[in-house]
């Protein structure tokens, strides 16, 4: 098989090997083994092509290797659909391109696939330094464009830059037309598949042991809030979370119809809190609220019978929503009987001791108030102790091990015990998981998921759904100062939650608020907002969005039109001489003799004297002017520049 | 407004050149034109290639007038003509010369060989060696030949006029691109038309009637010509013109390999050879276009690898590139 010949040179091939691998570098870690070897290989054979003119794979090898990286490909996701195959199928394919790129053609096609390569990043992540990233990266694939195109060939590397940094700051404007105007789709977009939830820290839709400790390890945001008023008090900053109804033995799940629709009627007392959250994605469908929300619910959403706030579909992106909420409520509602049964069950013959306990407890006073005192009071009593690293539960009866042998738990083990004591008690409870406290930065305040927390909640008659914190009966500082102030000494704490602030930790949340507003401004920007956005300008629908989108598109095409005209037209005004030329071919051109672009002044006048005789002096002797002007000096010649638009204006004479 | 008196034909828009010197290019045009019938484009485009100092490369059937074509131009320049017919066993030393020992000095002496000329025919010269061809190509870049050491400057001024037949494939090596690019010009004669081979086979013998023309320039004339095709203007205006061209040339989609910067210069260079002939001191684009589809032709390659559409290409080349 013959070689392939390489048209381009060596330097424009090596700094498009440079941006490519900039841009790919970040996905190579994503993608199989294999796959980056294969990157990395015919990067470095295209490299060593243009260097030492080595031969490039020949057809058959190409097609081959193609062929082989699509079964890999297909091998190891199971589909080419979906952003990580999809991702890597196109990061395979572009750097097998690159072995048969020998024309501009290919060039070309290679840049533009570079673009697409470079929005793909959005797919991972959406953070503002990722934006900054690919404002770099599209600045260095339009140089390399530039180079490509540019008649002048490699330019100084200043002014390409300047060059293509001039055309992304023109494309700013259209940018922000399509940020704002661009169709939302709400829901989650068809192109990400189900793995797009994978790897997301946050709540789990069920409980166990340990769960919520290992959460407490984490710095990383859960979601951040911004109160229109006084933020209310930290004892008071119960985030609800999911709720777990049906115990078996040792994990707490959701009940069943936990999201059915609410029927409880709730009272609130006070005025309602108003705020504004920005939640970062956990992959659930489950929204986080103060508890417990009231008034008009942000669209898309609804409450369940265990009053979580629920969004039709799961949390992928970053929601921004707002909330009114009621931190002192009364649930007035009849559970029916078969709900308060459920609520009631246990498996049987668990935990043997506990339930013993509990019904000593009831044989004295069997007031639901007098059980949960002496369940708190228990707590509070005896030796328990509040820890991240509680020991293992290994036991089949894990409530009994914790309550009688270890004592030593986090939120998850009190909530677990207590929610258990008072169902044996027939008293009906439940389990809330969701975040406790909140840490003030600036006018917003963050809630991490090493501010997890789980907590019960009791159904008492005529009252309703009251909470009850187990662990503040223990470790009341968790509730009164967090984390870091409830963790006996020596236990490690997660570096954002210790009390002590270090230059490093300010630096962080300085960074935090950088980020709160990108999330605020730019990402939260969904389809909820835009319709908003569209309404308040007076616009509702899809159907209005688009028109908006045409006229805009057209009018900001014409506006560039415009100003190709302008720049050309002052071009052609910087010479007088082919201003005056222009007129007279525009002469020509109504007089019906219209000139060709690729026509020269004196071929034009031989044609003139063929096809009107009578124009033929004057068309001849002012091509001759032209040429004398324009062809033979170098400096223009006033007095023969003034013949020359005497004769113009003069033509055509009725005298010649 | 103007005295309409003055003659509206007068191709000679600028200055003109001395008199004398331009009636001078004009009879040589008219009487090689009794001699070479209905070819005067031929003439004039193998004159400004002779001006320009570049070599010519026709390609074309035998019997359509190449011999007569280099004599008649050696003629009239009053220039001396030789021949070479290209042969597959022709020899480096059968162009430049050769030293032979003379017995009666008992040194050896050098004997030129027939590239000491000024217009030299190198008639088939693709039937050459590679190694043939390219002392001949040096000769005409260097306008010089070594030989044992020594190097000798050729008689000025030098012109090759080489042909190859385009119809040959067995036995010939093909120029390669980068000796292609050596001519400064590349044309071809074609078939007369039937008036002018009519007159031809009804008048005199080619040779004869040639004899009959006394010689209108001498080698001194020539160079002194050959010397003022460098003043010829050539304005920034038309500068860009020839940019245009060239770069259209390198972006087009058939193009595999566009014009060079040294094509630029080449067609520079002609077109100011043309504005010489046609009597003006300034290049203008009617000249760039005269002349460019004969520098440009054997310096395009397409795509395709196939000459027969470099034509065609020329023809859009021209017609969409918009004089600036």
């Amino acid at each position: 098989m013959s070689a392939v010949r390489d048209h381009l040179s060596a330097a424009k091939v090596y700094r498009v090997l440079a941006v490519l691998f900039l841009i790919a570098a970040p996905h190579l870690p994503r993608l199989p083994l294999w796959a980056s070897a294969l990157v990395i290989a015919m990067g470095i054979w295209r490299a060593l092509a243009a260097q030492r003119t080595w031969p490039m794979p020949g057809a058959l090898l190409r097609n081959l290797l193609a062929g082989l990286a699509l079964v890999g490909i297909w091998t190891q996701y199971q589909t080419l659909n979906g952003h990580h195959a999809g991702v890597a199928l196109l990061v395979v394919m572009l750097a097998m391109k690159l072995t048969e790129m020998t024309t501009r053609r290919d060039y070309l096609v290679v840049i533009y696939l570079s673009y697409f390569l470079l929005i793909t990043h959005f797919l991972f992540s959406q953070e503002m330094i990722m934006l900054l990233l690919m404002f770099a990266g599209a600045l260095a694939i339009t140089s390399v464009l530039i180079e490509v195109n540019h008649p002048q060939g490699i330019l100084p590397l200043k002014r390409n830059l300047r060059l293509s940094g001039t055309l992304m700051l023109q494309a700013v404007p259209l940018m922000l037309i399509f940020f704002v105007l661009f169709p939302r789709i709400p829901g989650p977009l068809w192109g990400i598949p189900t793995d797009a939830g994978a790897g997301m820290t946050g709540l789990s839709d069920s409980m166990e042991p340990g769960m919520i400790s290992e959460l407490g390890m984490s710095d990383a945001v859960a979601f951040r809030v911004r109160f229109d008023a006084e933020a209310p008090p930290r004892s008071e900053l119960y985030w609800r979370g999911p709720v777990f109804e049906y115990f078996n033995g040792r994990s707490w799940l959701p009940g069943p119809g936990s999201d059915l629709p609410m029927r409880e009627q709730i009272e609130f007392e006070g005025p309602p809190t108003v705020y504004e959250m920005q939640l970062e994605p956990h992959g659930k469908r489950w929204l986080l609220a103060l508890d417990l929300p009231r008034g008009p619910l942000p669209e898309g959403t609804s409450m369940g019978r265990d009053l979580v706030l629920r969004h039709k579909w799961d949390v992928i992106d970053k929601k921004l929503y707002r909330l009114a909420s009621g931190t002192r409520y009364n649930v007035d509602s009849e559970a029916s009987e078969r709900y308060r049964q459920h609520l009631l069950s246990l498996p049987q013959a668990s935990n043997p001791q506990t339930r013993e306990m509990v019904l000593s407890w009831k044989a004295q006073d069997d007031a639901p108030q007098a059980i949960i005192a002496t369940a708190l009071q228990h707590f509070a009593d005896q030796p328990f102790h509040y820890t991240l690293r509680p020991p293992l539960l290994m036991n089949q009866h894990s409530i009994d091990q914790f309550v009688f042998e270890t004592r030593r738990g986090f939120c998850e083990h009190y909530a677990s015990a207590f929610t258990f004591m008072m169902r044996a008690a027939g008293i009906p409870a439940r389990v809330v998981t969701g975040y406790q406290g909140a840490e003030r930065n600036g006018d917003y305040y963050i809630v991490r998921q090493s501010d997890a927390h789980a907590w019960s909640e009791v159904w008492l008659d005529g009252r309703g759904w009251v909470r009850i914190d187990p662990t503040a009966a223990v470790a009341p500082e968790r509730v009164e100062l967090g984390l870091g102030g409830a963790l006996p000494a020596g236990e490690p704490i997660p570096g954002l939650a210790r009390l002590s602030r270090g230059t490093l930790v300010q630096l962080q949340l300085r960074w935090d608020q950088v980020n709160a507003a990108w999330n605020r401004w730019v990402l939260a920007y969904g389809p909820e907002l835009q319709q908003n956005l569209m309404a308040a300008l007076g616009m509702s629908g899809l159907r209005a969005l688009l028109i908006a989108l045409t006229v805009l598109t057209l009018s900001s095409l014409l506006i560039v039109n415009l100003l190709v005209a302008r720049a050309h037209q002052s071009e052609l005004e910087r010479d007088p001489v082919q201003r005056i030329w222009r007129r007279f071919l525009g002469k020509l051109k109504r007089a019906g003799l219209a000139p060709q672009p690729s026509e020269g002044p004196i071929d034009l006048s031989q044609r003139i004297a063929r096809q009107a005789p009578k124009l033929a002096g004057d068309a001849e002797r002012i091509s001759q002017l032209y040429v004398r002007l324009r062809y033979a000096s170098r400096q223009t010649d006033p007095a023969l520049l003034k013949r020359f638009r005497q004769r113009v204006r003069a033509f055509p004479s009725r005298a010649g | 407004m103007d005295k309409p008196a003055r003659p509206p034909h007068n191709r000679a828009l600028t200055h003109s050149l001395p008199s004398r010197m331009s009636d001078r290019i004009a009879s040589i045009l008219t009487s090689a034109s009794e001699i070479i019938l209905g070819k005067p484009d031929v003439l004039k485009l193998s004159l400004s290639c002779l001006l320009a100092q570049g070599h010519l490369l026709i390609e074309d059937v035998p019997g359509v007038g190449k011999t007569t074509l280099a004599q008649t131009l050696a003629h009239l320049l009053g220039l001396q003509y030789r021949r070479i017919q290209f042969t597959s066993d022709l020899l480096p030393a059968d162009i430049g010369g050769v030293s032979v020992f003379d017995k009666d000095s008992g040194q050896f002496r050098f004997q030129p060989g027939p590239v000491f000329c000024q217009v030299l025919l190198a008639d088939e010269i693709n039937r050459a060696s590679p190694k043939t061809q390219s002392a001949l190509l040096e000769a005409m870049e260097e306008g010089q030949v070594t030989s044992d050491g020594e190097t000798r400057k050729l008689p000025q001024p030098f012109f090759v006029i080489a042909t190859q037949n385009p119809l040959d494939q067995i036995g010939t090596f093909a120029l390669p691109e980068s000796q292609l690019d050596r001519f400064l010009m590349r044309l071809s004669l074609g078939y007369p038309s039937h008036q002018a081979e009519k007159e031809l086979l009804l008048g005199q013998s080619r040779r004869e009637l040639l004899l009959q023309q006394g010689n209108v320039l001498s080698d001194g004339d020539v160079l002194d010509l050959q010397s003022q095709v460098g003043g010829i203007t050539a304005s920034p205006a038309l500068i860009d013109y020839i940019l245009a061209l060239v770069n259209a040339s390198r972006s087009h989609a058939r193009v595999a390999l566009g014009l060079s910067p040294r094509s630029g210069l080449a067609l520079k260079r002609a077109a100011q050879a043309w504005a010489l002939i046609d009597g003006r001191k300034a290049v203008v684009p009617e000249d760039v276009q005269a002349v460019f589809p004969h520098v440009a032709g054997h310096r395009l390659q397409l795509n395709s690898g196939d000459d027969s559409g470099v034509a065609t290409l020329i023809k859009e080349l021209l017609a969409d590139v918009a004089i600036p």
